[in-house]
């Protein structure tokens, strides 16, 4: 079985979280790393191509060059190789040209199944697998808390707003994995000193027959406007629990006049 | 400007969701139009003329009966494809995301998500968004039409008015890889006991319980409290606690006047459905835990150690 798992590297979470302002673009220029939602899609990539005894994990990503040290993670943990689109005429992709792109990157891999994460940390769209599985005709099912593949056909639990429901779709399949689906591995020394020695590609729009004109900026059908600050909650009151943890949040609350 | 806006429906009622979105069109749009898309759907279709749509497209077909996006995608991109709409809006929600995506990578159109307004004037279009876990409100916009838009849980009301539209059938094709995902089963849960929505001091428990059984301590400090036990996504998938606690983007959006988050790490699928308490504290023992950032009070330690004392502090007060 040949599986793919989409990933992407995102700026690592937290204050040091920005947009330029004169691009309104995100600004990438600090730490790192895998989106923490596609290591259960890198999980579950393994999980299948290790109960079916054969077949291979490949990471598919869209990002800059050194996107590959994040995706080192996703080889560490036993993924067989990776393939990086990247290309300047590229960035700045909104979903519709990322999904383009991806969809063109998958394409000539043909995965019988392809793997997503619930969501990216960065933009939370939680879209993506529904826009390549349309352009690869393949059938996709989202939100997933339980999978089985067997016998070329994919079962899958998911969560919906109105309970549960078990969706089955015949391979070749696109599936969005929720984060309660597994507990993703660590990679072990092992894993990682392998990693580096994995097939891993790089490829330009012109290696998977993408026009530039179909990506980046010029292929995007979305834009930003104008940007501004939330309106503030106030200041977070932080504090290490050395035995009045419990007094501080009754203090807090009598204050208030919440209890 | 001409809107087409998608209404969702479970059982025999069109989501209320949707509705507020058809009624915040037609306020934005007179030419605003809405589409079903179901088995048996023909009186919940009549009703939604009521809240703004001028013409209600229905396509009723067993073939529509299980909420699977992709055969609606199909009938969607047709009728936009047909009657020329520019704007196509969504309530968002599970089925409604699977659509909005395939819908615009088949129509080559711009999506954005996880919008709280919109204005328009003329042909113009823009929705309001909160990023990067709501450090930052984005105007953001469409450079072609037509334009996709997935509208955030509960940002309008659905607002009724007198003027009825018009039903009008349209064909029920679809293409092959559409219809190869099949409903095996639903089991949707009923809910049962208080109902998290009305609480006015919500505790919720999340993965960093580490097992079933450290709901009991949740409970007592709610039952202290006078207040409702909530629970997080993970939590539920894994058997913890029922689904109809849950709080997110699939589950309730809750908005009591204290919020206590016990082991909640605060993911964006969890925020979006807590994130308008009006003051909230947390306990987590992962000092990074992302729903610090966002807390009143947060309190780094471990819970089993907190909650019982606070239980005990509220009971004397209360006597």
């Amino acid at each position: 079985m040949k599986i793919a798992v989409c990933v992407k590297e995102v700026p690592d979470a937290g204050p040091s979280r920005r947009i330029d302002p004169t691009t309104l673009r995100m600004d990438r220029s600090g730490d790192r790393s895998l989106n923490v939602y596609d290591l259960n899609a890198v999980e579950e990539g393994i999980r299948l191509r290790d109960a079916a005894g054969e077949g291979e994990v490949v990471l598919v990503s869209l990002g800059a060059s050194r996107a590959l040290e994040s995706l080192r993670k996703g080889l560490a943990m036993g993924a067989d190789r990776a393939v990086l689109v990247s290309d300047e005429a590229a960035v700045g992709s909104d979903l519709v040209a990322t999904s383009h792109v991806l969809a063109e990157a998958l394409k000539a891999e043909s995965p019988d199944v392809v793997l997503f994460g619930q969501q990216a940390s960065d933009g939370d769209g939680a879209v993506l697998w529904a826009a390549v599985a349309d352009r690869l005709r393949m059938p996709v099912i989202s939100q997933i808390s339980e999978l089985t593949v067997e016998g070329g056909t994919a079962t899958a639990k998911r969560q919906t707003e109105f309970g549960y429901d078990t969706i089955a779709a015949p391979l070749p399949v696109v599936l969005a994995v929720a984060d309660s689906l597994n507990e993703p591995r660590y990679p072990s020394l092992k894993g990682i000193m392998g990693a580096k020695k994995k097939p891993q590609e790089t490829k330009s729009l012109a290696d998977i027959g993408v026009d530039p004109g179909a990506a980046g900026e010029a292929g995007s059908r979305t834009t930003v406007v104008a940007l501004s600050d939330p309106p503030s909650r106030g200041d977070t009151i932080k504090v290490e629990d050395d035995g009045s943890g419990a007094q501080k949040i009754f203090d807090f609350l009598v204050e208030r006049k919440l209890i | 400007m001409s809107t087409l806006v998608f209404l969702e429906h479970h059982g025999d009622s069109i989501q209320k969701g949707s509705l507020g979105v058809l009624s915040k069109a037609a306020q934005l749009d007179a030419d605003t139009s809405a589409v079903l898309i179901g088995s048996g759907v023909g009186e919940a279709a009549a009703k939604a003329g009521a809240y703004g749509a001028a013409t209600v497209y229905v396509a009723d077909n067993e073939a529509f009966a299980a909420p699977l996006p992709q055969p609606r995608v199909d009938v969607i991109a047709r009728l936009v494809a047909d009657k020329g709409f520019d704007t196509v809006l969504f309530a968002a929600s599970v089925l409604a995301s699977d659509i909005a995506g395939g819908l615009s990578a088949r129509l080559d159109a711009g999506l954005n998500w996880d919008l709280s307004d919109l204005e328009g004037s003329g042909d113009a279009l823009v929705g309001k968004r909160s990023a990067l876990g709501d450090t930052v409100r984005a105007d953001v916009g469409w450079s072609s039409t037509p334009r996709l838009g997935l509208v955030r849980a509960g940002s309008f009301d659905a607002v009724e008015n007198a003027a009825a539209g018009t039903v009008e059938q349209i064909p029920a094709d679809t293409e092959d890889f559409s219809t190869k995902a099949a409903m095996v089963e639903q089991a949707h849960a009923e809910s049962s006991g208080p109902s998290i929505e009305d609480a006015d001091i919500l505790v919720t428990g999340g993965r960093g319980l580490g097992a079933p059984e450290g709901f009991g301590i949740l409970e007592e400090l709610a039952s202290a409290m006078g207040g409702a036990v909530a629970s997080t996504r993970a939590v539920v998938d894994s058997g913890w606690y029922p689904y109809a606690t849950q709080v997110g983007q699939t589950g309730k959006v809750v908005s009591p006047k204290l919020y206590i988050g016990a082991g909640v790490s605060g993911a964006i699928q969890h925020k979006v459905g807590m994130q308008t308490s009006q003051v909230i504290v947390s306990i987590n023992k992962d000092g990074n835990a992302p729903i610090f950032e966002f807390s009143d009070l947060g309190v780094v330690g471990d819970l089993n150690d907190i909650v019982p004392k606070l239980t005990e502090l509220v009971k004397e007060r209360r006597g």
